[in-house]
C-alpha cells in the first residue's frame, strides 16, 4: 500500500447494514473493482476530487432554497464522492416492488375518487380518507387520461439492520430530487471518468426523455404538436433549480401562474405574439394552490378556472390533483391491504411496521413507548414535524405526548429503523454514515418506468439518522450495476 | 416567448446598463470636483438632480456631500436604481430565466452582482474609481457574452432593446448635468473650467475620443450634437434609438418605416424626427427643455413596449414584478 492512501482495511461496518461492506476490510463483491480503485488513490487525491465535484457543483448552480430576504443566498446540496451500489438482480426486485405498488396506489386513487368500493368493501376505513387533509372533494368523479393519477413519484426507500428494504413513504405530489441525480451523475463522470469504463453502470440521462414522453402521452391524441409546459410557483420555491433543469432537458416552457389564463374555455399561456394554448401542465404547484376559484382563493400561484378546464379534459395535469391523499401517512398504513385487494398480489415491499395513533390501543403503545419509537405527522414533510424518541429528551416526548392526544388523527408511529450505511468521505478518512434512497417512477399507463437508481440522501452528522435537505443531509451518486 | 420571459431579459439587460451608466457619471464627477479651483465648492447635488429623485434623495439623505451621493446611487440597498440595487434586480430577472438565456450570461450577471456585493461591504473610497471602472467594464463583457453565447432570436433582441432604451435614457441625463452644473457666473463660459466641464461629460459618456476625432474643438452646442445627434457614436442618443427600433421590426417582421403595433410607431416617429433635426433648432428651444422632452418621450416608448408585448396584470408581491423606469 502506498504512503498517505486511504485506509479501507481499517473501514469497520461496525454492526450496521454497509452497502460497500459485508464486514470489515471485506468488500461487497459488486463494490470490489471501485474500492480497488480508490485504494489507489492517496488520501489528498481523492479530497482534491471532492472539492473538484463541489466547486463543479456550485457553478453549474446546482442549488436548492434559502431565498427569503431578496439577497439571493443559495445553498449548494452537499455532495459525497464516494456512491452507493446496488447490484442488478437486488434492483430488479426493487423495481417489481415499486411497479406493483405504485399500480395499486394508482387504483386506489381512481377508485377513491369515484365508486370508493375500498371503503364499502370495509378494508380501509371511511374516516381515515374523510380526514386526510389531501383528499380533495372537487377530484370526486374525475377520470385523468389514461386513468393515471400520479405520473410522477418518489418513492422513499429505507433498509434495515439485516439488510431488508421497506418503504418508508410516497411522494405522489410533486417529488423533488432528481436534478440532483442527473447533475451528481454529470460531476461523477466528470470526476472519475476512469472508473466508468471499468464497471458497467447504467446510465441516467434518459429521464428528461422518458419524462417528456410521459407528459406528451397525456395529451389528446388527435392534437399534431401539443404544448408541454413546467408550473413552477417561481424562484423563490427551494426547488426551483430543478422546474428550470428540467423544463431547459425537455426544452419546453417554464411558466408561473401568472402567465396562464383560462381564455375561451383554455387554458393559455401569454406570449409576446398574444396567447397561446397549453395542453400538458407539468406540475410543480401543490394541489392547494393550482386553482384559486377551486381551493385556497388567497393563492396566487395557480390559475383561477384551471379546474374547470381540467375537468372538461382540455388541459392534463401531471400529478393529477388529488394524489395527496396517498401522501398521509395513516393511509400508507394501508398500502399492503392496498396490493392484496386490488391486485390479489403479496406486497413484494415491505412497510415499516406503523402504529396509527387515532386506534385506541395503538395510541396506548405509543404514548407508553415514545422513548423507543419515531413519531411522524401524518402530512408533514422535509423532516419537520417528528420526533426521534430515542435521542429526544423528556420535555420534548411530554411535548409530543399531548398533541398526539389533542390530535390522534395526525400521528403515526415506528420502530427505529438503523437504516444502511455507507463510505463517507469525512475529513481526509472514510467513515460510515446513514442513507437512504428515492427512486423515480413515471406511470404511463401501459407502462411503468422505474428510473435505474434515484436520489440517494446522506446524513453527513455521525450518526444522524436524518437526511433531508433542510436538516443537514447530503446526496450520493447511486449506481445500478447491469448484469449480475 | 412567454411575456414574462420577454420582460425580464428585456429589464435584464436595462439593468445592466443601468448600472454601468450611473457608475459613468458618479465616477467623472468624482474625478471633475479634484480639478476644481480651490475654494470652489464641490458640487453633488446635480447628479441627484437628474436621476429625478432628488425628493427621495432628501428625505433620506439631508445634504448632498459627495459621501451621501455617492452612498446614495452605488450602494444604498433601499434606493432602486442605485447600483446594488440595480445588480440585484438584474440577478432576479436572470435567475427567473436561467432555462432561456446562456450558461455564461449567467455566471456573468452572478459573478458581477457578487463583485458589486463584496465592495458595498468593504465601502474603500481610495478604490472608489477602480469600482466604478470594473463595473463599467463587467457591463461591456456581460454584453459581450450574451452577444457571443446567445441565439440572436426574438429574446435577444428584446435583450438589445432594454440596452439601448436605458443608454438612450441616460445620455440625455448625462447631458442634463451639464445645465445643473452652476459655474460662478455667465462670464465663466468658456473658460477652462467650463471646458474642463465638458470634456468630462463626454468623458461620462465614453466619447471623449471619438468626439475629438470628429470635431476637434469643444463647444457646447457641438459636444449635444455629437451625443444627441450622431448617427455613427454607439451611446448618442439617435444611434440608440435607431438600433431599438431595429431591434422591434425584427421581433414583428414588420418592414422598416411601417408599423403594427404603438412601440413601433412611437420609436419610428422619435427616430425620423431625430433624423430631420438639427443642433440650432434644439439649442433654439432651450437644450434642457428639449432632453425633457425626450426623456417623456423615450418613458413613453417604454411603456408602449411593456404594453404591446409584456401585458400582464400588476401583481406587487415581489420586486421584480414592479419593474420600474424612473430615472
Amino acid at each position: 500500500m502506498r504512503r498517505g492512501a486511504v485506509h479501507l482495511e481499517s473501514y469497520d461496518p461496525q454492526g450496521f447494514y454497509d452497502e460497500l461492506f459485508l464486514a470489515k476490510g471485506q468488500p461487497r463483491p459488486s463494490a470490489a473493482p471501485l474500492l480497488e480503485w480508490i485504494q489507489g488513490l492517496s488520501s489528498a487525491e481523492l479530497q482534491q476530487h471532492h472539492k473538484t465535484a463541489q466547486i463543479t457543483l456550485f457553478k453549474l448552480g446546482v442549488t436548492f432554497n434559502v431565498y427569503s430576504d431578496n439577497q439571493g443566498v443559495e445553498k449548494i446540496f452537499p455532495f459525497d464522492i464516494i456512491p452507493r451500489i446496488i447490484s442488478a438482480v437486488e434492483w430488479t426486485k426493487l423495481e417489481q416492488g415499486l411497479k406493483q405498488r405504485i399500480t395499486a396506489l394508482n387504483l386506489f386513487l381512481a377508485d377513491i375518487y369515484n365508486e370508493q368500493r375500498i371503503l364499502q368493501d370495509g378494508k380501509i376505513p371511511a374516516e381515515v380518507i374523510n380526514s386526510a387533509t389531501g383528499f380533495l372533494k372537487p377530484c370526486l368523479g374525475m377520470q385523468p387520461p389514461a386513468g393515471v393519477w400520479c405520473h410522477i413519484t418518489g418513492t422513499d426507500l429505507v433498509r434495515d439492520k439485516d439488510g431488508q428494504w421497506y418503504v418508508l413513504e410516497d411522494n405522489l405530489r410533486v417529488p423533488s430530487g432528481i436534478s440532483y441525480v442527473l447533475e451528481n451523475r454529470r460531476v461523477m463522470k466528470s470526476t472519475f471518468p476512469q472508473i466508468f469504463q471499468t464497471m458497467a453502470i447504467q446510465p441516467v440521462d434518459e429521464y428528461p426523455s422518458h419524462l417528456l414522453e410521459t407528459l406528451l402521452n397525456l395529451a389528446p391524441p388527435q392534437l399534431a404538436d401539443p404544448t408541454v409546459v413546467v408550473l413552477s410557483p417561481g424562484i423563490f420555491n427551494s426547488a426551483y433549480f430543478e422546474h428550470s433543469f428540467l423544463a431547459q432537458q425537455m426544452g419546453v416552457e417554464l411558466v408561473e401562474g401568472r402567465d396562464l389564463v383560462v381564455v375561451d374555455g383554455y387554458l393559455q399561456m401569454r406570449t409576446t405574439k398574444g396567447l397561446r394554448r397549453v395542453d400538458v401542465i407539468y406540475r410543480r404547484v401543490d394541489d392547494d394552490f393550482l386553482d384559486p376559484l377551486v381551493f385556497r382563493d388567497d393563492s396566487m400561484l395557480g390559475v383561477p378556472g384551471l379546474m374547470e378546464v381540467y375537468r372538461q379534459g382540455k388541459v392534463a395535469i401531471a400529478n393529477a390533483p388529488g394524489t395527496g391523499v396517498a401522501d398521509d401517512k395513516v393511509v400508507y398504513a394501508y398500502v399492503p391491504e392496498m396490493i392484496r385487494y386490488y391486485l390479489g398480489e403479496e406486497p413484494i415491499l415491505p412497510i415499516v411496521p406503523t402504529y396509527l395513533c387515532w386506534r385506541e390501543q395503538d395510541r396506548k403503545y405509543v404514548l407508553q413507548n415514545l422513548d423507543k419509537l419515531v413519531v411522524k405527522s401524518a402530512n408533514e414533510a422535509g423532516g419537520y414535524g417528528m420526533l426521534v424518541g430515542s435521542v429526544a429528551t423528556e420535555v420534548e416526548r411530554q411535548a409530543f405526548a399531548q398533541k398526539i392526544q389533542q390530535n390522534p388523527r395526525n400521528y403515526i408511529a415506528q420502530p427505529t429503523i438503523s437504516l444502511s450505511r455507507v463510505p463517507t468521505l469525512i475529513g481526509d478518512r472514510l467513515e460510515g454514515r446513514h442513507v437512504d434512497l428515492r427512486p423515480y417512477i413515471l406511470h404511463r399507463g401501459e407502462e411503468i418506468y422505474v428510473h435505474p437508481g434515484g436520489l440517494t440522501r446522506v446524513a453527513l452528522k455521525k450518526d444522524s439518522l436524518v437526511v433531508n435537505s433542510s436538516q443537514g443531509g447530503g446526496s450520493k451518486d447511486t449506481w445500478v450495476l447491469t448484469g449480475d | 416567448m412567454l411575456s414574462r420571459v420577454a420582460d425580464s431579459i428585456y429589464w435584464l439587460n436595462r439593468y445592466i446598463e443601468r448600472a454601468e451608466n450611473v457608475a459613468r457619471f458618479v465616477d467623472v464627477n468624482l474625478n471633475l470636483m479634484l480639478d476644481l479651483p480651490v475654494g470652489m465648492t464641490q458640487q453633488w447635488e446635480p447628479l441627484v438632480v437628474t436621476t429625478g429623485d432628488l425628493n427621495l434623495f432628501r428625505d433620506r439623505y439631508g445634504d448632498a456631500t459627495s459621501n451621501n451621493v455617492i452612498q446614495f446611487l452605488t450602494f444604498d440597498p433601499e434606493y432602486p436604481n442605485s447600483i446594488i440595487s440595480s445588480l440585484r434586480l438584474a440577478r432576479e430577472n436572470a435567475r427567473s430565466i436561467r432555462e432561456i438565456i446562456s450558461s455564461e450570461m449567467w455566471e456573468e450577471v452572478n459573478d458581477f452582482y457578487l463583485m458589486v456585493k463584496d465592495a458595498a461591504q468593504t465601502k474603500n473610497s481610495t478604490t472608489l474609481s477602480e469600482f466604478f471602472t470594473q463595473v463599467k467594464r463587467a457591463s461591456h463583457r456581460f454584453a459581450g457574452v450574451m452577444d457571443a453565447t446567445m441565439i440572436h432570436n426574438e429574446g435577444w433582441h428584446f435583450g438589445q432593446l432594454g440596452r439601448l432604451l436605458e443608454r438612450a435614457d441616460k445620455t440625455t441625463r448625462i447631458l442634463d448635468v451639464k445645465y445643473f452644473l452652476l459655474l460662478p457666473s455667465a462670464e465663466w463660459v468658456g473658460t477652462p473650467l467650463d471646458q474642463i466641464q465638458w470634456i468630462s461629460l463626454l468623458k461620462s459618456a465614453s466619447a471623449y475620443e471619438m468626439y475629438r476625432k470628429v470635431q476637434h474643438r469643444i463647444t457646447p452646442a457641438k459636444v449635444a450634437e455629437f451625443l444627441i445627434l450622431d448617427r455613427e457614436f454607439p451611446r448618442s442618443i439617435h444611434f440608440s434609438l435607431w438600433r431599438g427600433e431595429q431591434c422591434l421590426h425584427q421581433i414583428t417582421n414588420t418592414p422598416s418605416g411601417t408599423w403594427c403595433n404603438s412601440a413601433e410607431r412611437a420609436i419610428g416617429r422619435l427616430c425620423a424626427e431625430l433624423g430631420y433635426l438639427t443642433i440650432d433648432d434644439v439649442v433654439e428651444d432651450g437644450l434642457h427643455e428639449f432632453l425633457d422632452q425626450m426623456q417623456r418621450s423615450i418613458n413613453n416608448v417604454g411603456n408602449k413596449i411593456s404594453e404591446t408585448f409584456f401585458g400582464m396584470e400588476t401583481i406587487t408581491t415581489n420586486a421584480v414584478m414592479s419593474q420600474e423606469q424612473t430615472m
